[in-house]
């Protein structure tokens, strides 16, 4: 991490963490030996690369041509692992989608890690470690970061926030402003299962299946959709607020309305049933590996068999049609035929009472 | 198909309006009130107006226990988590339901309270086992679906003798609702009643035959789209037969009784009170519970020595007429413009199940374009 170590273990402590039963204490985050050895056992050896290995209080990295791409996100999440991931691997994916959206290849990334007092090392090692290896596997390095550590009862257990550096190729920009009138509207996948994993994980609920998040890295996903229809004219990722969020407001930012097909809208089946018990709307249900795009009708067929034919977009679909609308609905045709608005949910969704 | 989209499927929902055009006579209308909120919340959803023909009008009912309820019980509520230090245990949709002057539970937590949302009464008696030193108010709301789990929450407090555990209760009973809105042996322009299933399995069918005696058909209905035309059928039907009674399309566990189990720990806990304010329909008698003598020492109201102050709805809002079925939420001058489900004003806009926040959320797009032009 950026604060300078010196390379020989032995220099700061006899013995090294103990992963298994100790606890981040205010040592760690105090700048003295503790916190050397700490960056040096857990997050140097797990990030494991040669710009991290340079020990500097900023990474030194070659520079790539295109324009430069750069997103920050904080990750806060109860509870800290939850089915098909946890706060590490997720701080890598959402970071990851949030630069692919734009079209680029995502480069580089930083974290920051505030951390509660009391936060058991065998947790902390897992998350790091959860983290390494999704970095690991999108081909994307943490190359800088930091670690504080706060008093019991100033964070919940930890935050993370990474932030990412790419670049897009000259020439490629999507932006919500240039759908047009007639724009077919993609799905990747199915939705709602990473807030229902959440949900799941923190209310204790089980249901007939295993509910698992679908964090994943779609730059890949991204990459090969860019190669066979480079006229995409948006991409986005449906996170917290679900699709009916985020088609609102890519209907507010480019002045037109959206009509979507209820039937036409992957859900898997443990989803929705999970959305009926608790009175909850999956339209409005966070995702972590899902895209929406946005491309001219001509091209959606082709665009979508490139989605179907990537392991990320296998569920893909062709959900709607962008049109005019002086006020920027988003519409749904429901399975009996009828239209409704599709609207912003108030406040986070919460369980209904009956 | 799995079983929920076989209760969403477009061809039976046709066929179904097919019938009810067929059964509609011309010279007459139908006004069918669907009692429940989650029967208005899914009537929105899924448009199911714009598939009836123009003689059939849905009614909105007062079945919503988070619209019904009045600001000055939250006022209670927020009071005993601010001033009092407790812990507030409360169901999820409670958290944004005004009080006076718009304080709301959620801004109670962000002011400091300790305001923990749960999914049932056993997390909030798990909180008072895990904070002992602190006392915990579980607050129950809800008509006799939610009421059991507080009944039995009572008995199980009682016989842990839980020191640091009280209900505020303001759990509501159904029928003494119906009848106010129907007024009590008035004449009445409603033909008939959709029924909502979940309550009737507690309470049971017997309940709503004298209704049926007074005219008004009843039929206990599901809460799939499926469940709902069906209901307007068969409702329909019996209007046209003028044979008016109870029919059960809910499930084989409804039965006229109930559920006993259910219904003697609320009559062992909770007996019925004598007049309880509710929003939009005023001091109605015997139509909520209270927290009985033998469980008086789990009586939050008894314990911190709570004392009920009316609040008057906001004005310019029409909810009263709302949650009777006598306007329609477009008919509210503050509809869309200052009352929004982001910042509501009335009780209707508040809950997702209440008939200003579904027609503002599903059915905004028939309104004329002025209407609500702030959020568009
Ligand atoms: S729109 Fe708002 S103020 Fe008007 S009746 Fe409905 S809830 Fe009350």
């Amino acid at each position: 991490m950026s604060e300078p170590i010196t390379s020989k273990r032995g220099n700061f402590a006899a013995r090294s963490l103990d992963l298994e039963a100790g606890r981040v204490d205010m040592n760690h985050g105090g700048g003295g030996r503790a916190m050397a050895q700490l960056v040096a056992e857990l997050f140097q050896a797990e990030f494991n690369n040669p710009f991290l290995a340079q020990g500097n209080d900023a990474a030194l990295l070659p520079s790539a041509a295109g324009q430069l791409v750069m997103t920050t996100d904080a990750y806060v999440v109860s509870p800290l692992f939850f089915p098909g991931g946890d706060i590490g691997s997720l701080a890598v994916h959402g970071t990851i989608n949030d630069i692919a959206m734009v079209g680029a290849r995502p480069l580089y990334l930083s974290a920051a890690f505030v951390i509660e007092e009391g936060l058991p090392l065998a947790d902390l090692a897992r998350i790091v470690a959860s983290m390494a290896r999704a970095s690991r596997e999108a081909g994307v390095p943490v190359v800088t970061g930091d670690t504080k550590v706060v008093e019991r009862g100033k964070a919940d257990g930890l935050f993370i926030t990474t932030t990412g550096v790419g670049t897009v190729p000259e020439g490629i920009i999507f932006s919500g402003d240039r759908i047009r009138s007639g724009d077919a509207i993609l799905l990747s996948g199915s939705i709602g299962d990473h807030g229902v994993a959440i949900m799941s994980a923190r209310e204790g609920l089980s249901f007939n299946a295993p509910i698992e998040s679908d964090s994943a890295a779609l730059h890949d996903l991204v990459t090969a959709m860019i190669a066979a229809v480079p006229e995409i004219r948006c991409l986005r990722d449906p996170t917290r607020g679900g699709l009916a969020a985020t088609l609102n407001e890519l209907a507010t930012q480019s002045e037109l309305g959206f009509v979507i097909e209820e039937t036409a809208i992957p859900i898997n089946p443990v989803v929705r049933g999970a959305c009926e018990i608790l009175g909850l709307d999956p339209l409005g249900i966070a995702n972590e590996g899902k895209l929406i795009a946005f491309c001219p009708p001509e091209h959606a067929a082709m665009l979508l068999s490139v989605m179907q034919a990537h392991p990320l977009g296998r569920d893909a679909a062709i959900i709607g049609t962008a049109g005019q609308d002086p006020r920027n609905f988003v519409r749904l045709r429901t399975s009996l035929g009828t239209e409704r608005v599709v609207d912003w949910l108030f406040g986070s969704q919460l369980p209904r009472i009956c | 198909m799995n079983l929920i989209e076989q209760f969403r499927d477009g061809g039976l929902a046709h066929a179904l309006c097919d019938a009810i055009a067929a059964a509609c006579r011309p010279d007459r209308d139908y006004r069918l009130m669907e009692v429940c909120g989650g029967h208005t919340h899914v009537i929105a959803r899924y448009s199911l107006e714009d598939l009836l023909p123009p003689q059939v009008r849905l009614v909105h009912g007062p079945g919503c226990p988070v619209c019904v309820l009045p600001a000055g019980r939250i006022d209670l509520a927020i009071g005993l988590a601010l001033d009092r230090g407790v812990i507030l245990c409360t169901y999820g949709d409670m958290m944004r339901v005004p009080g006076s002057h718009r304080a709301t539970l959620t801004r109670a937590r962000a002011a400091g309270a300790d305001i923990r949302m749960v999914l049932s009464t056993l997390d909030a008696l798990r909180i008072a086992h895990e904070n002992p030193a602190r006392e915990v108010v579980f607050l129950g709301i809800g008509f006799e679906t939610t009421a059991p789990a507080t009944a039995v929450a009572l008995k199980v407090a009682r016989s842990e003798a839980l020191a640091n555990f009280s209900v505020l209760n303001n759990h509501l009973l159904t029928a003494p609702a119906l009848r106010a809105v129907l007024g009590e042996g008035d004449e009445t322009t409603l033909d008939g009643l959709i029924a909502p299933g979940h309550v009737s399995t507690i309470i049971g069918t017997r309940l709503y035959d004298e209704f049926a005696e007074r005219g008004q058909g009843v039929y206990v209905a599901g809460f799939e789209p499926l469940d709902l035309l069906e209901a307007v059928l068969l409702l329909i039907r019996q209007i046209n037969d003028r044979a008016p009674r109870v029919d059960n399309g809910y499930s084989r566990a409804l039965t006229a009784e109930g559920n006993p189990r259910a219904l003697a720990a609320m009559a062992e806990t909770m007996p019925e009170r004598r007049g309880f304010e509710w929003r939009g329909l005023g001091i109605l008698a015997d139509s909520a519970t209270q927290i009985g003598e033998d469980f008086a020492a789990f009586d939050a109201e008894r314990r911190f020595d709570l004392c009920y102050e009316p609040v008057p709805d906001p004005k310019s809002c029409i909810c009263a007429d709302i949650v009777r079925g006598a306007r329609r939420p477009e008919a509210c001058k503050l509809f869309g413009t200052v009352c929004t489900p982001d910042d509501p004003i009335g009780p209707c806009m508040v809950s997702s199940e209440g008939a200003c926040a579904a027609q503002w959320r599903f059915g905004r797009h028939r309104l004329a374009p002025t209407a609500g032009a702030v959020a568009a």
